[in-house]
């Protein structure tokens, strides 16, 4: 399992710099410039994608091409359908509440995230040459939108439904022929790394939790030294000398410490938290990896249950020479086809 | 080390002495009065003026109090050393509230960079040169000089009790609670240094609330604890007899720290008497009315020498007492006082008087908006040290994770590091459990003195009800001599003397000579609450400035030091933590 937690954090631009002699490749990506477009309901945030490299593949040293939000999901679901088996990164979460979408804090979270996101792609030793990776960073942007829509639209839909179909059918199946739970790829070891990852969830989690909670304690703090210090300046306007000015420093002094702790507030937000969500969203997407590889081996049961029975039944057409071993034949390659794929 | 046995000796010591033997709040004499200590578990004279802090601190059951002069090098401060790991770990998870507090030496940040705020104000307690470092100390500590020459009164309340009241009545009387009320001190008034008790019940205290207030008008006294209209239920529920256990306390503590009350005969006899509280009781409302009815007939057809106030009764207040008739007459003139043309013949002249008034208002104001403030603070306070704690467990179970399911040795390098994390947020955590309950007691006073602006309201009330005494008196006489007049000139007319008229002007002389007698003494009364209002304003703003630079004082030295342990925790880490840091720049 790639242990993926040793990535740098700050990695745009980290592969090499793009001022080093251009025999070195490198490909390096910056998500910038957040704007909000459109209007209402329909408003978004569109970012700004920089690429500079020197890679064959792509167009020139340096291309800039706009991208949403929706693209770059485009682009994960892309990969993760591609690239089975391996752990994509992360994209930060849509946003539940409406009031807070267009945040400044959240925008810049999510910038961030994003930021993280391509460069781990392009970091990757196998997803960096990926066709999708070229075509998001470079696609001018109405052929992004198609692409898009593509995926959204039609194409999901029946991946979906045919994913379903399998499901319930196995189900059926087993349930009718009286079969056990189907065995599930076990082995110690794996068993073991599943079992890390999914404690791993929960504690980073938990953690995390506490993290958030944090950076609002600093802001109340932070708030209620506020009032504090303007209530006492008040106190002390009622008094005489000395504790009048004394009460006026004290109230000025809180009020200095008030504007500290809401910056400390901030940086534990941006320097701790959120790295700290970025990586339960990591050990999310391996479990997704994971329930991938799970559905796969189960697919690939039931082929290779599928296919035996379908040799089964040619030979014993071949026996009888009925015209049916012609279909059969296909059918069989057909099966060990999609088995070999699998 | 030493710093780690005495706490532990302390905790234990704190866990079993009682209540009693740790509220040490003695309070200072020779004018030094701060009569808004607040008393509490660790005897934390965290509210004390400087001077009684000095003077008053006494030693019971404390076994951590080192000499004065112990406090001065930062270093040798034992208790400063930062326990290890385990101690927190373990007192993390049992909480144990009862250590946090007074007891816990204050940071070196106050002993070395903290330099003291001006000494000339209260220089005249201490000479010495660590009672500058003392009084910094005392609002965090309780420790007393080794001599305490100076007078104190401590008391207690403590070990309520149900008792029954004796009745007649078939159904039995009902039940009530009583108090133990323990008085120690060496004030000659009670006769030399002595120990004494008394069982009180709450309606005592009302009564006692009552004289005083009659005794002593003009003076802030301090407000009662409230009387609760409750059901008797909730009155014996364990709660409710705590609080007002307390609450007594507080009261009778604050009376005590009063340097005029404290000499009174009521309260000595409250204090002293055994058995049954020899004041006399507040009648209640409809008592006084059934009186004051069976006086109206009298003064409403007798016009004649009846209708004069007695003499003595001036003295009070007209609300309070059975006299109705002169209650209407001075709610007659306080009407005509608002509403009438005419300016009443004595006015409230003194603009002084007028301004403080307005003042004082605005002080409460401030006052209960600063406490409000302070109030929030120390939950938000209160929130961030539980939080820090949560977060610093989490790390702490997540290090074990991974320590335990390790497949890599990088993974277990990574654990040790975050461990170092995670002791740093419960340390954290723990200091700011500290601070908060340092700082409760420090805001304290800015509850406190919201009672005493109370106790002041209470005082120009007083002088507000005698001065209309004295107009309503001045303005009965002119109306009254021209009756005279009239019945002179009209009995003048008469040949040989009109007997019936002569004897009613006899009657009507004797009247106004009573009333003019009656207005002397008024006069005489309001101008003596009006002096005990102005001494008992310059004490109260005397103290008050006092009361809050020490209150500043100690919750900015709190403040600071806090921050500084908490300071050195995390630089900690991030030395310990610093190769990432160097990881990240190299690469």
């Amino acid at each position: 399992m790639e242990s993926t937690t040793e990535q740098p954090r700050n990695i745009s631009g980290s592969m090499q710099s793009p001022r080093s002699p251009s025999s070195q490749p490198y490909l390096s990506v910056s998500v910038t410039d957040p704007v909000k477009l459109g209007n209402g309901v329909q408003a978004y945030i569109s970012y700004r994608v920089i690429t500079k490299t020197n890679l064959p593949d792509y167009q020139g040293p340096e291309k800039i091409v706009i991208r949403r939000y929706s693209d770059f999901v485009w682009l994960r679901d892309r990969l993760f359908e591609k690239y089975k088996g391996i752990f994509i990164p992360p994209l930060p979460e849509k946003s539940a509440v409406e009031k807070f979408r267009f945040s400044a804090e959240f925008i810049e979270m999510r910038r961030a995230a994003l930021d993280i996101f391509v460069n781990r792609i392009a970091l990757h030793p196998e997803l960096q040459h990926s066709e999708d990776l070229r075509t998001f960073l470079q696609a001018d942007e109405e052929t992004m939108d198609r692409f898009r829509f593509q995926e959204t639209g039609i194409f999901k839909k029946p991946a979906d439904l045919m994913q379903m179909f399998r499901d319930v059918q196995s189900k059926v199946s087993d349930a009718v022929l009286g079969k056990e739970k189907p065995v599930e790829e076990t082995t110690a070891d794996y068993e073991k790394l599943k079992h890390y990852i999914f404690e791993l969830e929960n504690h980073l989690a938990e953690a995390q939790k506490h993290a958030y909670r944090l950076v609002k304690r600093h802001r109340e703090l932070g708030q209620s030294l506020l009032d504090f210090g303007k209530a006492v300046k008040l106190l002390g306007a009622c008094e005489g000398e000395p504790t009048g000015k004394a009460f006026s420093d004290l109230g000025t002094k809180s009020e200095l410490l008030s504007i500290k702790l809401q910056k400390e507030a901030q940086q534990v937000l941006m320097n701790f938290e959120e790295p700290l969500k970025d990586y339960v969203r990591y050990v999310q997407s391996i479990k997704a990896t994971i329930a991938e590889r799970g559905t796969a081996f189960k697919q690939h049961c039931e082929l290779a249950e599928t296919t035996k029975l379908k040799e089964i039944n040619l030979d014993k057409l071949m026996l009888t020479r009925s015209d049916k071993v012609g279909e059969a034949e296909i059918e069989y390659r057909e099966v060990t086809a999609l088995l070999e794929i699998l | 080390m030493m710093g780690s046995e005495n706490a532990d000796g302390f905790e234990e010591t704190n866990l079993n002495a009682t209540k009693e033997d740790m509220e040490n709040l003695d309070l200072g004499v020779d004018g030094d009065d701060d009569p808004l200590k607040k008393s509490d578990v660790n005897g934390d004279t965290s509210n004390s003026g400087y001077r009684s802090a000095m003077s008053t601190l006494s030693n019971v059951g404390d076994p951590l109090s080192p000499p004065p002069t112990v406090m001065i090098p930062a270093d040798s401060d034992p208790l400063l050393a930062p326990s290890s790991y385990e101690d927190f770990r373990s007192s993390f998870s049992s909480k144990p509230i009862s250590s946090d507090n007074s007891y816990i030496e204050p940071p070196s940040y106050a002993d070395v960079i903290f330099s003291p705020f001006d000494e000339n104000s209260d220089s005249e307690i201490n000479g010495a040169d660590d009672s500058s470092l003392h009084s910094q100390f005392s609002d965090s500590l309780s420790r007393s000089p080794s001599s305490s020459s100076s007078d104190y009164i401590k008391i207690t309340v403590s070990n309520p009790q149900k008792e029954q009241e004796t009745s007649n009545s078939i159904v039995g009387g009902n039940t009530y609670i009583t108090y133990q009320i323990t008085t120690r001190t060496n004030l000659p008034d009670f006769g030399g240094p002595s120990e004494f008790s008394v069982r009180r019940r709450f309606r005592d205290v009302v009564t006692l609330a009552d004289r005083l207030a009659e005794s002593y008008r003009g003076f802030c006294i301090p407000p009662r604890p409230d009387k609760s209209v409750v059901e008797s239920q909730v009155m014996q529920k364990q709660e409710f007899v705590e609080q007002r256990r307390v609450a007594l306390e507080k009261y009778l503590r604050r009376l005590s720290a009063h340097p005029v009350i404290r000499n009174s005969d009521e309260l000595k006899v409250f204090l002293q008497v055994q058995g049954k509280l020899p004041l006399p009781m507040s009648t209640d409302v409809a008592s006084r009315m059934l009186d004051g009815a069976v006086k109206l007939p009298k003064q409403l057809f007798g016009e004649g020498g009846a209708s004069a106030v007695p003499v003595h009764e001036v003295v009070q207040p007209a609300r309070g007492g059975r006299d109705l008739l002169r209650l209407f007459k001075e709610l007659r003139q306080s009407v005509s006082n608002d509403w009438g043309g005419s300016k009443p013949p004595v006015v409230e002249e003194d603009k002084e008087f007028l301004e403080k008034k307005e003042k004082m208002h605005d002080l409460e104001q401030q006052i209960i908006n600063a406490s409000q403030q302070a109030e929030s603070l120390v939950k938000a306070q209160q929130d961030m040290g539980e939080t820090m704690g949560e977060l610093g467990l989490a790390f702490i179970k997540l290090t074990k994770f991974e320590t335990e399911e390790a497949a890599y040795n990088s993974q277990r390098t990574r654990a040790n590091d975050m461990k170092n994390l995670a002791t740093a947020a419960v340390k954290a955590s723990r200091f700011y459990r500290e601070l908060n309950s340092q700082t409760v007691k420090h805001l304290d006073t800015l509850h406190e003195y919201l009672g005493m602006m109370m106790a002041v309201q209470g005082a120009f009330a007083d002088r507000s009800s005698a001065l209309l005494t004295v107009q309503t008196l001045l303005s009965e006489l002119p109306s009254l001599q021209t009756r005279v007049e009239k019945l002179e000139a009209a009995s003048s007319k008469v040949f040989g003397g009109d007997k019936s008229r002569i004897r009613k002007i006899e009657e009507l002389k004797e009247t106004i000579k009573f009333t003019e007698d009656a207005k002397n003494v008024a006069i005489r009364e309001y101008e003596r609450i009006k002096e005990n209002n102005r001494s008992e304003v310059e004490r109260l703003d005397r103290e008050r400035r006092a009361d809050f630079m020490n209150m500043m004082k100690g919750f900015v030295v709190n403040q600071v030091g806090y921050a500084e342990k908490m300071g050195n925790v995390w630089a900690k880490v991030a030395e310990e933590t610093s190769q990432y840091d160097r990881e990240k720049q190299n690469s």
